[in-house]
């Protein structure tokens, strides 16, 4: 194992994922971070000097839409599945402290 | 006449025929789900009221002469991660578990359009991370060949309703194997198609640059009817491809004279079990005896393909999955203080643990300090293993593998390590981070009954080589591995052929 | 303070262009509306939907990277900017970062002072998030998706600036720009523009950079000039103890007049950037560019010239009105209808934009049209109607467009010529007035004008006032 990921990591980690863990998911979130870690650097092994990352394996380019208006009022459609509304908007906890 | 038995094309025809009703055909297979799905676990929604409604009016349009084509009136299972206008769509997440769309992933349209009938959605790896099926939080899917075996995944419930006969297609989708390794598991045929070949709006993404959907069935021929519907430009979708050349029921001919098939060695050496090897090899034998030219060759970057896609997989899967924040649909917890403890509890109540994990590692080799060293390091690895697979195909028109390192492993088995089960997609992993279509389709059991599955391997858009190599092979073999009878609780696939249907 | 500092200043701003659908999908940009009407799959964020570019948006882009004299990447590309706000519906951001379609521009400035250059760092695009309202009955938050996807442009300038002025005449500069293109309309108030300010202080003379920090919620000309000199002085003070600048954003509170760091732990400012893997790249042709070129509009410094020349306006008439796309296009319609130019300018120079400042409105949002203002120079100019009366029905042109000829008409408001009429009022006046009229003759020449005035008032405004002091002057 040459990969140790820090308790402040995975707290860190785990605030960018908004995911809320228990000490033991903590602690076994670490380890199979570790090992996946370990795994992944066998990648170190390949020298990729100079080779352009691939993002797209496909050379298409310039796919657009043109600026016309299609869509309908879908309001009801679109919050029938919040979990809380109000005002014809979704509903959330404050947002300014 | 057993209608189960038939496959999708064949009940089609009988359809066009009049010697079979859509309704009968509904009918006939929610009454095997009804029969057997207790024990299969195949489906998280049975929509039996809207599967006998839509049967009634696609009969009449194919009574008006509106539907003619070969799906018209069949039945199909669809992937709990393609949404379903008006129809839960759950992703096997307690995070969807209620959520009901309002709209429908166009692969679906396509079919429904070409007059198929949805019958329910089935079950699969949690957002399809996995490779078992057993992160459902409906709970597993048991393999129909041996229940206590997992049918594979992450589209084990389409493979195992197949497999079952509860549904003669079904949709699945594929993000690094994961309908050919569990059509394997469940002695089924799966195409995951050329990357941009079929649309993925609507389909809950995974890991966007690698997720295709694609089609299941009994054989070839249904597969490749299926993916001729499926396979269609659509605007929706940025990054599907306009393609002329969809008329894949036209590869359906047994001629494989002169094709020249590569075995890759690095897909035969440590970790691949001796019977499915065993079967792949005399499955190439029968290939070779038709014509084709086998021959071995190195594929040196297949230990680096699993990590590069948990790599990009993880990263683009962590991105994907914000948006699950209880905020507009799906899961919202109790008892949180403030926005961000809605956040964070929602999250943590909604997900099952190997979602966490992946959303984790995506959220980590993201993070500022590690976007370079990981991701960009995976996104450069992909180009290499692409430009290999270029050469390759200069030399091959198709790459012969296992579609799996083993038969379907018992239940539990892969989760207390999920290292394990990543490894089981060894064989299907880089042609996703490649975009090439692969198929896969049985070719025996091992001698525990278990079906074994052999993956073909084509170039990007040459989805036809594989269906004429695969047909060949059904047809060299008569059909000897493609299931045909039903009987039993679920299915038994006798080999020799069809037998008089007998059902219980 | 013992030093003397240098306040050093870089902009971001974001402009919405006036596309009529939004970035990724086909749901209309309209402003106002009820909540969540102007929404779908896509700009709500439903599973399984996907983005689709609107051209426009590139064309708009690519118009004020070339306006601004920026390099166009000819290659570009979107990427996600990752970060959880209930306003995102996502909970990423499609923006640009690592080839954003414009690079390396400037534009010119001009304060009092002096003429200089503002360099931009360069220009992106991406989509606006959505509204959040504060429910005080019930302590919680709306979001409300219209806005969501809406395209903007995100300007980064180099930290060029010095001082408010010079931020204001970049932000004015910027206006005028993107106003003349037709990219967006740019109103600070609707917030069509926003600017961030990012702030740094430093001895004079040295040339390394202080730590910056990022001031938000800058809605006005006037909060942003506020906001400069308040976090200034804050930095500067800090200095002067001794303290540490901590490099962080905050939100200018403009009723305050100070600003709040917005730091919370779950704000990681960790944005994990990567390449959205649903779009394509963007592939720009030489000939795109040159198409996008060709269609550029006669700017302001091209117009002064010409509204010099051509309509004779003194220089400063000609700056004033051209500072708004709005106004000069107005004025040269105007001006081509009444064939009085200067007329019009004065009328836009003064009642018009009078009118404006009290009414807190933008030249953008003059609401009469050029025919109503055209109609009302022939008015005055013919003799119809008085100078003051021409005042009264100006104010109805800016409130309510009306059409003045008819305006005038129905509420007889035209000047009386009759001198029958007119000589009838002055004889009264006079008869009802010995002590003014004992007064005048006496040589007390103020005394004529309460005279005017009376005749005047007596005559319902209606009358010319030169007339009426001829007649007087007769009379007598």
């Amino acid at each position: 194992m040459t990969n140790k990921i820090s308790d402040e990591t995975i707290d860190y980690v785990a605030v960018l994922a908004k995911l809320e863990l228990s000490e033991a998911e903590k602690e076994s979130a670490k380890a199979d971070m570790e090992r996946m870690l370990d795994y992944i650097d066998t990648l170190n092994e390949l020298d990729t000097e100079g080779i352009v990352p691939m993002s797209h394996v496909f050379p298409i380019s310039n796919v657009f839409r043109e600026d016309v208006v299609k869509n309908d009022d879908r309001h009801e459609e679109m919050l029938a599945n919040a979990p809380e509304q109000k005002e014809q908007s979704y509903k959330v906890p404050k947002t300014i402290v | 006449m057993d209608i189960r038995s038939l496959t999708a094309v064949e009940l089609g025809r009988k359809i066009r025929q009049k010697e079979v009703t859509v309704k009968e055909a509904v009918e006939a297979y929610l009454t095997q789900i009804e029969a057997v799905d207790s024990e299969i676990n195949s489906f998280v929604t049975v929509d039996r009221e809207g599967a006998l409604k839509r049967a009634e009016e696609v009969q009449r349009h194919i009574d008006q002469g509106m539907l003619t084509g070969p799906l018209a009136g069949v039945p199909v299972a669809v992937k709990d991660n393609l949404c379903t206008k008006d129809l839960l769509t759950t992703c096997a997440s307690k995070m969807l578990s209620d959520f009901i769309p309002p709209y429908t992933a166009e692969a679906v349209a396509n079919l429904e359009r070409a007059g198929a009938v949805v019958i329910g959605k089935t079950n699969m790896d949690e957002f399809a991370m996995g490779s078992t099926s057993e992160t459902s939080w409906y709970g597993p899917t048991k393999n129909p060949w041996n229940t206590e075996h997992v049918p594979g995944g992450s589209s084990g419930g389409s493979c195992a309703a197949v497999a079952a006969f509860e549904a003669p297609l079904a949709l699945g989708s594929d993000t690094g194997g994961s309908i050919r390794q569990p059509s394997a598991y469940c002695g089924v045929v799966g195409i995951k198609p050329t990357y941009g070949t079929v649309s993925r709006y609507g389909l809950i993404a995974y890991g966007s640059s690698l997720d295709q959907v694609g089609p299941i069935a009994r054989d070839v021929a249904d597969c490749a009817a299926a993916l001729q519907t499926l396979a269609s430009h659509d605007e929706k979708d940025s990054t599907c491809v306009e393609r002329k050349d969809t008329d894949f029921t036209g590869a359906l001919t047994a001629d494989i004279k002169g094709m020249r098939i590569g075995i890759p060695k690095e897909y035969f050496g440590e970790g691949l079990d001796e019977e499915v090897k065993a079967r792949i090899m005399e499955a190439a034998r029968t290939l070779a005896a038709q014509g084709a030219v086998v021959e071995e060759f190195d594929l040196a970057l297949v230990p680096y393909a699993i990590p590069a896609y948990y790599v990009i997989a993880s990263a683009e899967a962590s991105s994907n999955l914000a948006r699950f924040d209880g905020v507009k649909y799906g899961y919202r917890a109790q008892g949180y203080e403030e926005l961000h403890g809605m956040y964070k509890t929602t999250r943590a109540e909604g997900f099952g643990a190997e979602v966490k994990r992946r959303i984790m590692l995506g959220s980590f080799v993201l993070s500022s300090g590690y976007y370079d060293a990981y991701y960009l390091k995976a996104l450069r690895t992909k180009a290499l293993i692409k430009a290999e697979f270029d050469k390759v195909f200069e030399r091959y028109d198709i790459i012969l593998a296992p579609a799996a390192p083993t038969t379907a492993p018992k239940l539990g088995a892969s989760l207390s390590d999920p290292m394990k089960m990543y490894l089981s997609d060894i064989y299907t992993i880089s042609v996703n981070l490649a975009g090439l279509p692969g198929i896969s389709i049985p070719v025996g059991k091992d001698s525990r009954g278990l079906p074994v599955g052999m993956q073909l391997i084509a170039n990007c858009f040459a989805e036809k080589k594989l269906i004429r190599a695969a047909y060949s092979f059904e047809c060299a073999t008569n059909r000897r591995y493609v299931a045909g009878v039903c009987s039993g609780r679920f299915q038994t696939q006798e080999e020799g052929g069809k037998q008089d249907v007998e059902t219980v | 303070m013992s030093k003397q500092y240098e306040t050093v200043i870089g902009l971001e701003v974001h402009v919405e262009l006036a596309t009529k659908t939004k970035i990724f999908c086909s749901c209309s940009t309209e402003f106002g509306g009820k909540a969540n009407t102007h929404t779908c799959p896509v700009c709500t964020g439903m599973p399984g939907a996907l983005p689709v570019l609107n051209r426009q948006v590139v064309e708009y882009a690519m118009a004020a990277g070339l306006a601004t004299n920026c390099k166009i990447t000819q290659r570009c590309k979107f990427d996600r900017k990752n970060y959880f706000y209930p306003d995102n519906p996502q909970n990423y951001q499609i923006s640009q970062l690592y080839l954003p379609i414009a690079r390396d521009g400037y534009v010119e400035i001009e304060t009092d002072r002096q003429k200089k250059k503002v360099r931009i760092h360069e220009m992106h695009m991406e989509e606006d998030a959505g509204k959040l309202v504060h429910d005080e009955w019930e302590d919680c938050s709306l979001v409300d998706y219209n806005r969501s996807g809406v395209p903007l442009i995100e300007i980064v300038s180099e930290p060029d600036m010095r001082s408010a002025e010079e931020v204001i005449a970049y932000l004015e500069k910027l206006r005028t720009i993107l106003q003349y293109l037709g990219v967006s309309d740019c109103k600070l108030q609707e917030g069509s523009m926003r600017a961030d300010v990012n702030l740094s202080v430093r001895e004079a003379g040295s040339t390394e950079f202080g730590t910056r920090t990022e001031m938000k919620n800058l809605n006005s000309f006037k909060a942003i000039s506020r906001a400069i000199e308040g976090e200034r002085m804050r930095q500067i003070e800090l200095l002067e103890e001794g303290k540490p600048v901590v490099q962080e954003t905050r939100r200018w509170d403009d009723n305050k007049e100070y600003s709040y760091p917005m730091r919370s732990k779950e704000d990681a400012q960790d944005y994990r950037y990567f390449p959205e893997p649903d779009l394509t790249p963007i592939i720009i042709s030489d000939e795109w560019i040159a198409e996008v070129k060709a269609k550029e509009p006669e700017f302001q410094t091209e117009k002064i010239s010409r509204y010099q020349e051509e309509y004779k306006l003194p220089r400063y008439d000609a700056e004033i009105i051209t500072n708004s796309k709005k106004m000069a296009d107005l004025f040269e319609q105007a001006a081509e209808l009444c064939g009085q130019p200067k007329k019009v300018s004065n009328w836009l120079m003064g009642e018009t934009m009078r009118l404006l400042n009290e009414n807190n409105r933008e030249p953008e949002d003059i609401p009469f049209s050029p025919e109503n203002l055209a109609k009302l120079v022939n008015l005055t100019e013919a003799g119809i109607i008085n100078s003051s009366v021409a005042k009264e029905v100006f104010e109805k042109v800016f409130a309510e467009d009306v059409d003045p000829e008819q305006y005038v008409e129905e509420h007889g408001l035209k000047t009386v010529n009759d001198e029958g009429a007119l000589r009838e009022v002055i004889e009264k006046v006079i008869a009802g007035n010995p002590q003014a009229v004992a007064d005048y003759k006496g040589g007390k020449e103020k005394a004529l004008g309460s005279l005017v005035g009376q005749t005047m008032k007596a005559m319902k405004g209606k009358a010319d006032p030169a007339m009426v002091n001829e007649m007087l002057k007769q009379c007598m």
